[in-house]
């Protein structure tokens, strides 16, 4: 074993790249779980965000109006969540179930015809001599501009949610609508903006996927990153940065088990392919525990259907 | 993890039902198919939908096909099965290894309905086993690999420890290592047979580490892309997946599932099948060597294509000693070849290889 042939900065920079899928996914779906709603279709959202994205690149030449188109297919499929669930009061669970199920069949059509096509390649954003630093033009300046763009998210999240006045009329619908609604907050108005949120992040999410990390598209590319962004979401206990932690955690180890087999680590890969979910279970053990927050963060009113005669 | 578990299954369900209420006419045979993947992965999957397809094409309206995609290895497919058979299905093909003991628990309760198990080893009366002996390709490629690499150091990555995987390894590393002795096997487990996203991490961490040349024992052409667009070579698993890789693929392994399948449906209108245990190879065409890329020096070329034609003629068996296991043990002396038996079961590295297989 040869540790020493592992380079910490480009390992730090590509578990990076890899956590931004489930960090856009599971971003937006805090923002919508704050609200109240539960949207499952995390997946669904997500795997028509890559292919939309991937289609729109392919025929435009920009990847940028691939993110765009991304963002907007995400949105439209978590609309129709939000019309089924908050208008036409249907289960908030079964209704996301099944939008995985639709985007899952619905991005194979789309897909069909863009199988070996390669799309292209997502420009980088030059600092110039900035990038050419020893290990901070490395760590600091040598990414696309999604990440960025993720880092400016994060940080705006936490400030409407946390520092304003629409951020909240969010949270007071999501912990207790009855109240807010009393308040004369228009619960089913605001819920609807968190939801076509997420959505449009979840899309992003799926964009980066077949954009940038793997730049093909293949059907069900996403496998299963939706619900790992739905498990960060309470591993985060609902806050914007701790989702940075845990995607880099959940995204990271995969590639962190992946190099050390590279280089002939004797250590078996199933245990480091387990330890994000661990390493959830024992953060919610511990958060629990506390007694601070019996209910571990989440909003009061998550998942539960809103009537205004109710 | 078990919700999506549930949920995929849920998913197979719904579209299996959908496919099953079709029209009924006339009783056409009806034969079923569940995949551990999408039958776009352009991999495995896709070749075994292929076969499919080349059944509807061979019988016409006297066969009614169906099939279930991205099934999960394990209960789920048990669940997947039993509906299968409860529909009136005559005949399921069960396209992975893990599907093995769901099919068998199935078989069990359904005397009536006939399953063909691929790469798998357990049968039953109502129960066949086919698979391909990928090995053959293997060497062919292994050869390849070993002459084209210029770093001596070849990435492999690899889904489940399990013979049929352990098996490829060890025929790719027999034969590149015969042609270029230092060369190096760099093997990644990705505990997955369809993830494009870890298979493409995969590869880039290879590259990283110096590999020129990478192998994929996992479904989707993900590594082909990335290999693509890191300058480096790759092969074809299961397709050909050139569209992915132009510049990037020297040749590729190709499942052929087509004749198998139109051959065991046959029997079944027939009233000749029976349970047996097929292994075919590139002599039978179930295993077919992708085209040589021009990328490839023309006399590695004539030296490939000559191993297949000495496999093809019987001549030479990929495992012929002298071979050691890796601890240093004997395993094959000088002119012995390894008997199915043992391949079937292989779970140890030959010597050469670094690193162990994960339990």
């Amino acid at each position: 074993m040869d540790l020493s042939s592992i380079n910490p900065l480009l390992l730090i920079a590509t578990m990076i790249a890899a956590s931004m899928p489930i960090f856009f996914a599971a971003i937006g779906e805090l923002v919508a779980e704050k609200s109240g709603v539960l949207n499952l279709g995390v997946e669904g959202m997500m795997i028509i965000g890559a292919v939309c994205g991937f289609v729109a690149a392919v025929e435009t030449g920009s990847p940028i109006a691939g993110v765009f188109a991304a963002m907007l297919a995400g949105a439209a499929l978590s609309l129709l969540f939000g019309l089924l669930t908050q208008l036409l009061h249907a289960n908030q669970v079964a209704t996301g179930l099944a939008l995985t199920l639709f985007g899952l069949g619905l991005s194979a059509l789309i897909g069909q015809s863009y199988a070996g096509i390669k799309p292209p390649s997502f420009p980088q954003i030059g600092f110039g001599t900035l990038s050419e630093l020893p290990v901070i033009g490395a760590l600091l300046f040598g990414y696309d501009a999604l990440v960025y763009a993720s880092a400016v998210l994060v940080v705006a999240v936490w400030w409407f949610l946390g520092r304003s006045r629409g951020g909240l009329a969010l949270r007071a619908v999501g912990e207790n609508q009855d109240a807010a609604h009393a308040l004369g907050y228009r619960v089913v108005a605001i819920r609807m903006g968190a939801i076509v949120f997420g959505g449009a992040c979840a899309g992003v999410g799926g964009a980066y996927l077949s954009l940038l990390r793997v730049p093909q598209w293949t059907e069900g590319a996403t496998a299963g990153a939706g619900w790992i962004a739905l498990a960060l979401v309470v591993f985060s206990s609902w806050k914007p940065f701790r989702v940075v932690l845990g995607a880099f955690l959940f995204g990271g180890v995969t590639l962190l088990q992946l190099n050390l087999q590279a280089v002939g680590a004797e250590i078996n890969p199933v245990y480091l392919s387990m330890a994000p979910y661990l390493v959830t279970i024992v953060a919610l053990a511990a958060i629990s525990g506390t007694g601070r927050g019996a209910h571990l963060g989440a909003p009061g009113s998550l998942g539960k259907p809103f009537h205004a005669s109710g | 993890m078990k919700f999506r578990n549930w949920l995929t299954a849920a998913s197979a369900v719904c579209a299996y039902v959908a496919l099953a209420a079709g029209p009924l006419h006339s009783d056409p045979l009806k034969v079923g198919f569940i995949y551990v993947g999408p039958t776009g992965d352009f991999g495995w999957t896709y070749e075994h939908d292929q076969g499919r397809l080349a059944v509807e094409e061979a019988y016409g309206d006297a066969v009614q096909t169906s099939y279930v995609e991205s099934v999960p290895e394990g209960a789920d497919a048990e669940r997947v099965l039993t509906q299968m058979a409860l529909s009136g299905h005559k005949l399921i093909f069960t396209t992975s290894f893990g599907y093995m003991d769901p099919t068998i628990n199935v078989a069990a309760k359904f005397p009536d309905v006939r399953f063909e198990h691929a790469t798998g080893y357990k049968r039953a009366d109502n129960v066949s086993t086919y698979s391909a002996r990928f090995y053959e390709g293997r060497a062919v490629i292994g050869h390849i690999a070993g002459r084209m690499t210029k770093t001596n150091k070849i990435g492999y990555i690899a889904s489940y420890p399990i013979p049929e995987v352990i098996r490829g390894i060890n025929s790719a590393y027999i034969h590149a290592r015969k042609v270029n002795p230092d060369v190096e096997f760099k093997i990644v487990w990705v505990f997955t047979w369809f993830d494009p996203a870890k298979e493409a991490d995969a590869a880039s961490t290879l590259i990283e580490q110096g590999v020129d040349v990478i192998m994929q024992h996992t479904d989707s052409p993900a590594a082909m892309t990335i290999a693509e667009e890191k300058g480096i070579h790759a092969f074809g698993q299961a397709s050909d997946m050139k569209q992915f890789g132009p510049n990037a693929r020297l040749s590729s392994i190709i499942d052929n599932w087509a004749p198998y399948y139109v051959a065991r449906t046959g029997a079944m209108m027939d009233g000749t099948w029976e349970s047996v245990d097929t292994w075919h190879g590139i002599n039978e065409g179930m295993v077919e060597i992708g085209e040589f890329s021009d990328q490839i020096p023309a006399e590695v070329q004539t030296e490939a294509q000559a191993i297949s034609d000495a496999i093809v003629a019987g001549n030479y068996h990929p495992f012929t000693g002298p071979l050691n296991k890796q601890d240093g043990s004997a395993w094959l002396s000088e002119g012995e070849t390894a008997d199915d038996g043992v391949m079937l079961g292989m779970n140890f590295y030959v010597e050469g290889i670094e690193g162990s297989i994960p339990q």
